[in-house]
C-alpha cells in the first residue's frame, strides 16, 4: 500500500477511545487549550460550568468544553459523536470524539470511519481493560492505520516507567494480533498536561515526544494508489451542448489527460481529454481531489457509474461477504431487504445470513439470527444489481457502504466488503424459501387482490387503470386484469349465461391468485355479479389478500352515460342476459370501499383505494 | 500554466474538496434544493463552493434570503451586488405575520425577535416554497452544541430537530433520504473553522460585506459591545450619542443585536493577523447566544438553523 505524505495530509482526522473516566475529555480539552482553540468568552463560560457541574473544585474543569447537549449534560455523559478543530502550524485537526462505554459501539465506528489516527487511552492504574480490546478492534476494522496509546494518570502511578512498559507492551501484542501494527504508546497526565503538548519533566526517562508533537509527525497513509484509479460519478455536468463532464471526488489512484479509462458497469471505456478541478482546466488529479472529467468521446456516463483506470477495473458482483455494524433499534432481520448505499450507488440488498457476531471484547465467535444495536458480525448479502467495489481493506471508500431502511429511510448500519461471492454456491443455502413473504420482502409490499365489482359502464376500468398508474409510479409492482381482455384470450370460449358467468370468475380468481403468489398487487375489473363468486374468489388467497371494491352507478345514469350504445340494445332485446337490465346484479353487502362515480373524480377514487391499501398496511405509500 | 494549478494551502484545498462533494450529493438526492443565503461570510464561502461544484453549469438550485428588514444597509447592497455578478437568483422571504405585528429588537427583545423574524420566517419559505433540502453555512466550531450535529441534518414535517433521530455518517456517505413532508438541512461548511473561512476568503479572493473590515462607523456602546446606528430605527437610550469609532464586525446579523469590535483590520491579512492572537469567539457579537446555556440547542429543537 502506497503512503502519500504529500498533497492532502496536513488536514487530519483523529478518532479518541476510552473507557468512562480514563481521561478522556480531559485530555482532548487540554489539547484544545493548549493550542488555543479556545476563546476566553467560552474559557469563562467554562468557568461557570466548572463551579456548576465541575469535579475539580475551583479549578477548570477542562473536561466540561467537550459537552454539547443539554440532555447528556445533565446525565453526566455523552452520547453522541462531537466533531472538534484545532490547529497548529503543521496540520489542521478534526478530532471526532465519541464515548467509550459499550452501547456506543456504533459512535465509536462512525468516528472511526473517517480517521487517520486513533488515539487509545488507558488508566495507568488499571491498565488494559476489555473495553480497550473493543476500541482496538473497531479501528483495527475501521482500518485506521495509526494507534497512539496515552497511558494516562501517570501522576497516580508515581510516574513510573515500569508500570507504563507493562502497559505498552501488552498494548502491542494485543494490537498486533488484531493487525495493527503502528502502535506509539506514550506516558501521560491529562489533568497536569504532561507529555500532551510539552515533554514532561516529571518522566526524564521517557524519550519519545508528546502527544501533540506524534500527531504532527505520524505519516498518514491514505490514498491505495494499487487499486487504481476510481471515480464514482456524483453528478453529470451538462450545461450546454459544448460541455458534458462527469463530477465526482477521486476515491484513489491519479488520473491525468490522455488516460484511457472504463465506465463500470457498462465497460464502454474511452480517453479523457480534460480534467477539470474547482480552479479550472487542469492535467491530473489525485485521490481525495474533486473533480469533473471529460472524455473524448460521447458515452453514456449516469450517476452511480463508476469511472475507472482502463487496466484496473473494479470488481463486480452481485453476493457479498461483509463485516456489518448494526447501528439502530430495528434488528437486522435476515431474508429482509434494505438499501445499501456504496459510494454514489443506491440498490436493494437482501441479507442471507449472518456468519457470526463477533464478541468485541473476548474476540469470540457466537452464532446469531439477527443483529442489534451495536452489534459487529460478519454477514452474507446479495443485491439486484451487480455493485463495483473493493474489498474494504484495500480501499476504504470503495469498500464501505450504509444501509438503509426502505420504508423509514434511516440508516441502519454500516458495512465493509470483505471479498465478493459465487451466488449459485452461495444463495442456495439461504434459510428462507422463495416464498410469497419472501417475495414480499423483495418488492417492500405486500401481494392482494383489489376487486372492482359494478355494472357494466360504471367505470370500473377507468378506476382501474388510475389506479395501477398511481401504484406502479410510487414503485408498487401490479397487474391488471380486465374482465373485457380476459374473454379475448383464456375467457374466449366463455359466454354470459350464469354458468360460464361462474367459469369466467372462477379462471379470473386462479389467475389472480398465482399472481398474488407470485408478490404482486393484481387489480381485476369484473361485473363479477354474484356475492357467492366474489367469495369464492376471496377464499383463494389469504383473509388479508382480497379487497372488495364496489364501484356504485346508480342504473339511471349508466343508462344516460352508456357511450357504447350496450344498456338501449340491452333494453330492446338485442342483447339478452345483460346484467342490471335482464340479468341480476348482487349489491355488495359489505365491501371494503364503496365508491360513488356520480360524486368523486377518477383520480379521486383511485386515491381512496391507495388509503385503503395503506391503511391495511399492504403499502406504505 | 493551466488555471487548474492549485496555490490553495492543502488543508483549505481537503475542506474544499469535501464541501463540494457534499453539495454534490445533497442536490443529486433532493427534489428541490435551496441555500439559505444569509449575505455574511459563510454564505459568500458556500456561494463560491456551489458555483465551483457545478461549474462550468449554472447553480442548480435558488437562493434564499429570510429577511427579517433589520440587516445592516450595506448587506441589502451586497445582496443585489452578487444577484447581479454571478446570475443567481436570490428568492427574499419576509415573515408577514411580523410586519404587521411591527416586531423588533427593541420592544421584543433578540429572542424574540430573532425567532419571529427567523426561525418563523424560514420555516414559512421552506412550506411555501415546498423546498426539500436547504443547505446553510453553520460550521461546527461555531458553538459547543453544533459539535455534534450531523451534516444531513433530518427535520420532521413540522421542522423538528429530534437529536435520536439523526443519523450517524460514515466515510464521506450521507443518506439524504426522507419521506415527503421531511425536509434536511445540510451544513456544508460543517468541518471548517471561521480561520479557515477567512484564508480561503483570501486565497480565493471572495468578495464580502465591507463591515467585515475596519473602519469609522458610527456607535454607540452597550454592554461591552459597540452597536452600529445603522438607520434612524435605532432607539437611543437616554444620554446615549452615537459617535464614530473604529470598528469591524465578525459576525454580521440584524444590526441592533451585532456587536462590532474595535479593530484596526483594514484587509485580508490583517483580520487573519487579527483572528490569529485573538482571545475571542465570533459568537461573542451575538447577542443571542447569550440568552442561557443551551439556549443554542433549544433554538435549534425549534426549527432555527
Ligand atoms: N490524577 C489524574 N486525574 C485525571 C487525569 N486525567 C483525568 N483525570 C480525572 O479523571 C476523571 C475523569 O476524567 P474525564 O476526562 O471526565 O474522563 P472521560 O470519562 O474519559 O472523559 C476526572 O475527575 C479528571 O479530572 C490525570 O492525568 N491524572
Amino acid at each position: 500500500m502506497a503512503t502519500s505524505d504529500d498533497a492532502r495530509s496536513n488536514l487530519v482526522r483523529i478518532l479518541t477511545c476510552g473507557s468512562v473516566d480514563d481521561g478522556k475529555s480531559t485530555l482532548i480539552g487540554r489539547l484544545l487549550f493548549e493550542s488555543k482553540a479556545v476563546f476566553s468568552d467560552h474559557l469563562r463560560a467554562l468557568e461557570t460550568d466548572s463551579r456548576k457541574h465541575g469535579t475539580q473544585g475551583e479549578q477548570l474543569d477542562l473536561a466540561l468544553l467537550l459537552d454539547g447537549l443539554q440532555a447528556e449534560r445533565e446525565q453526566g455523559i455523552t452520547i453522541d459523536v462531537a466533531y472538534r478543530h484545532f490547529a497548529t502550524r503543521k496540520r489542521r485537526f478534526i478530532l471526532a470524539d465519541a464515548p467509550g462505554h459499550e452501547q456506543y459501539t456504533r459512535n465509536m465506528v462512525t468516528g472511526a470511519s473517517t480517521a487517520d489516527i486513533a488515539i487509545i487511552l488507558v488508566d495507568a492504574r488499571k491498565g488494559l481493560l476489555r473495553q480497550t480490546r473493543r476500541h482496538t478492534l473497531i479501528v483495527s476494522l475501521l482500518g485506521v492505520r495509526s494507534v497512539v496509546l496515552a497511558v494516562n494518570k501517570m501522576d497516580l502511578v508515581d510516574w513510573s516507567r515500569e508500570v507504563f512498559e507493562t502497559i505498552a507492551d501488552r498494548y502491542r501484542e494485543m494490537a498486533s494480533g488484531l493487525g495493527i501494527d503502528s502502535v506509539t504508546a506514550i506516558p501521560v497526565s491529562a489533568l497536569t498536561g504532561d507529555n500532551i503538548v510539552e515533554r514532561s519533566k516529571s518522566m526524564p526517562w521517557y524519550s519519545g515526544s508528546s502527544v501533540l508533537a506524534t500527531l504532527e509527525e505520524l505519516p498518514i497513509y491514505r490514498d491505495d494508489a494499487e487499486s487504481g484509479f476510481h471515480l464514482p460519478v456524483q453528478w453529470i455536468n451538462r450545461p450546454n451542448a459544448d460541455f458534458r463532464g462527469f463530477s465526482g471526488t477521486v476515491a484513489s489512484g491519479a488520473i491525468r489527460v490522455g488516460d484511457p479509462v472504463v465506465v463500470q458497469p457498462s465497460g464502454i471505456t474511452t480517453v479523457v481529454s480534460d480534467v477539470v478541478n474547482p480552479s479550472g482546466s487542469t492535467d491530473s488529479a489525485s485521490a481525495g481531489e474533486t473533480v469533473t472529467l471529460v472524455f473524448t468521446d460521447e458515452v453514456d456516463v449516469v450517476r452511480g457509474d463508476l469511472i475507472s483506470g482502463a487496466s484496473t477495473p473494479a470488481e463486480s458482483a452481485d453476493v457479498f461477504q461483509a463485516t456489518i455494524v448494526w447501528m439502530h433499534d430495528e434488528p437486522l432481520l435476515p431474508g429482509r431487504t434494505y438499501l445499501v448505499k456504496l459510494n454514489t450507488r443506491t440498490v436493494t440488498a437482501t441479507f442471507h445470513r449472518i456468519k457470526y457476531l463477533i464478541d468485541p471484547e473476548t474476540l469470540e465467535r457466537v452464532p446469531a439470527d439477527s443483529m442489534s444495536m451495536n452489534d459487529i458480525g460478519v454477514c452474507t448479502f446479495s443485491t439486484v444489481r451487480p455493485l463495483n467495489f473493493q474489498p474494504y481493506r484495500s480501499n476504504r471508500t470503495m469498500g464501505g457502504f450504509i444501509v438503509i431502511d426502505r420504508h423509514s429511510n434511516a440508516t441502519l448500519g454500516a458495512g465493509m466488503i470483505e471479498h465478493s461471492m459465487r451466488r449459485s454456491e452461495n444463495i442456495q443455502w439461504q434459510d428462507v424459501d422463495v416464498d410469497k413473504k419472501a417475495r414480499s420482502m423483495l418488492t417492500g409490499h405486500r401481494p392482494c387482490i383489489v376487486w372492482l365489482t359494478g355494472l357494466s359502464g360504471s367505470g370500473k376500468s377507468t378506476i382501474a387503470n388510475a389506479l395501477e398508474k398511481r401504484l406502479f409510479a410510487s414503485g408498487v409492482r401490479t397487474y391488471l386484469l380486465d374482465g373485457d381482455n380476459l374473454r379475448h384470450g383464456l375467457n374466449h370460449d366463455l359466454g354470459f349465461t350464469p354458468a360460464d358467468r361462474v367459469e369466467n370468475i372462477r379462471r379470473a380468481g386462479e389467475v389472480a391468485r398465482l399472481m398474488v403468489d407470485a408478490g404482486l398487487i393484481v387489480i381485476c375489473a369484473f361485473i363479477s355479479p354474484y356475492e357467492a363468486e366474489r367469495g369464492m374468489v376471496r377464499s383463494m388467497v389469504g383473509t388479508d389478500e382480497f379487497l372488495e371494491i364496489f364501484v356504485d352507478t346508480p342504473l339511471d345514469v349508466l343508462e344516460a352515460r352508456d357511450p357504447k350504445g350496450l344498456y338501449a340494445k340491452a333494453r330492446v332485446g338485442k342483447i339478452t342476459n345483460f346484467t342490471g337490465i335482464d340479468a341480476p346484479y348482487e349489491v355488495p353487502t359489505n365491501p371494503d370501499l364503496r365508491i360513488d362515480t356520480t360524486t368523486s373524480t377518477v383520480d379521486v377514487s383511485a386515491e381512496a383505494i391507495v388509503d385503503v391499501l395503506t391503511s391495511r398496511r399492504i403499502i406504505d405509500t | 500554466m493551466k488555471s487548474g494549478q492549485r496555490g490553495l494551502a492543502d488543508h483549505l484545498g481537503s475542506l474544499e474538496a469535501e464541501s463540494i462533494h457534499i453539495l454534490r450529493e445533497a442536490v443529486a438526492e433532493s427534489d428541490k434544493p435551496v441555500m439559505l443565503y444569509s449575505i455574511g461570510k459563510d454564505s459568500s464561502v458556500m456561494l463560491h463552493l456551489a458555483r465551483k461544484a457545478f461549474a462550468p453549469g449554472p447553480i442548480p438550485f435558488p437562493l434564499l434570503h429570510i429577511d427579517t428588514t433589520w440587516k445592516f444597509r450595506a448587506m441589502y447592497a451586497f445582496r443585489e451586488l452578487m444577484a447581479d455578478r454571478y446570475q443567481v437568483e436570490i428568492v427574499r422571504h419576509v415573515n408577514q405575520d411580523c410586519v404587521e405585528r411591527n416586531i423588533n429588537p427593541f420592544d421584543h427583545g433578540s429572542s424574540m425577535h430573532t425567532d419571529l423574524w427567523k426561525t418563523e420566517g424560514l420555516k414559512q419559505a421552506l412550506d411555501l416554497y415546498g423546498f426539500d433540502l436547504a443547505f446553510g453555512g453553520a460550521r461546527r466550531d461555531e458553538e459547543k452544541s453544533r459539535a455534534k450535529e450531523r451534516v444531513f441534518s433530518l427535520r420532521s414535517a413540522n421542522h423538528q430537530w429530534d437529536p435520536r433521530a439523526q443519523r450517524p455518517e460514515l466515510w464521506n456517505l450521507y443518506n439524504a433520504r426522507h419521506s415527503p413532508g421531511e425536509s434536511l438541512r445540510v451544513f456544508p461548511l460543517s468541518n471548517w473553522t471561521e480561520l479557515d473561512v477567512w484564508e480561503y476568503i483570501r486565497a480565493e479572493d471572495i468578495p464580502v460585506v465591507p463591515l467585515y473590515f475596519a473602519d469609522e462607523r458610527p456607535v454607540v456602546e452597550r454592554s461591552g459591545t459597540w452597536i452600529m446606528v445603522d438607520d434612524e430605527r435605532m432607539r437611543l437610550e437616554p444620554g446615549e450619542e452615537p459617535h464614530m469609532h473604529r470598528v469591524r464586525f465578525r459576525t454580521l446579523g440584524c444590526y441592533p443585536l451585532t456587536g462590532a469590535v474595535e479593530s484596526d483590520a483594514r484587509t485580508l491579512d490583517e483580520i487573519i493577523d487579527e483572528m490569529r492572537s485573538s482571545e475571542f469567539s465570533e459568537r461573542q457579537g451575538r447577542l443571542i447566544d447569550h440568552d442561557g446555556a443551551g439556549s443554542m440547542e433549544k433554538k435549534k429543537q425549534d426549527g432555527y438553523f
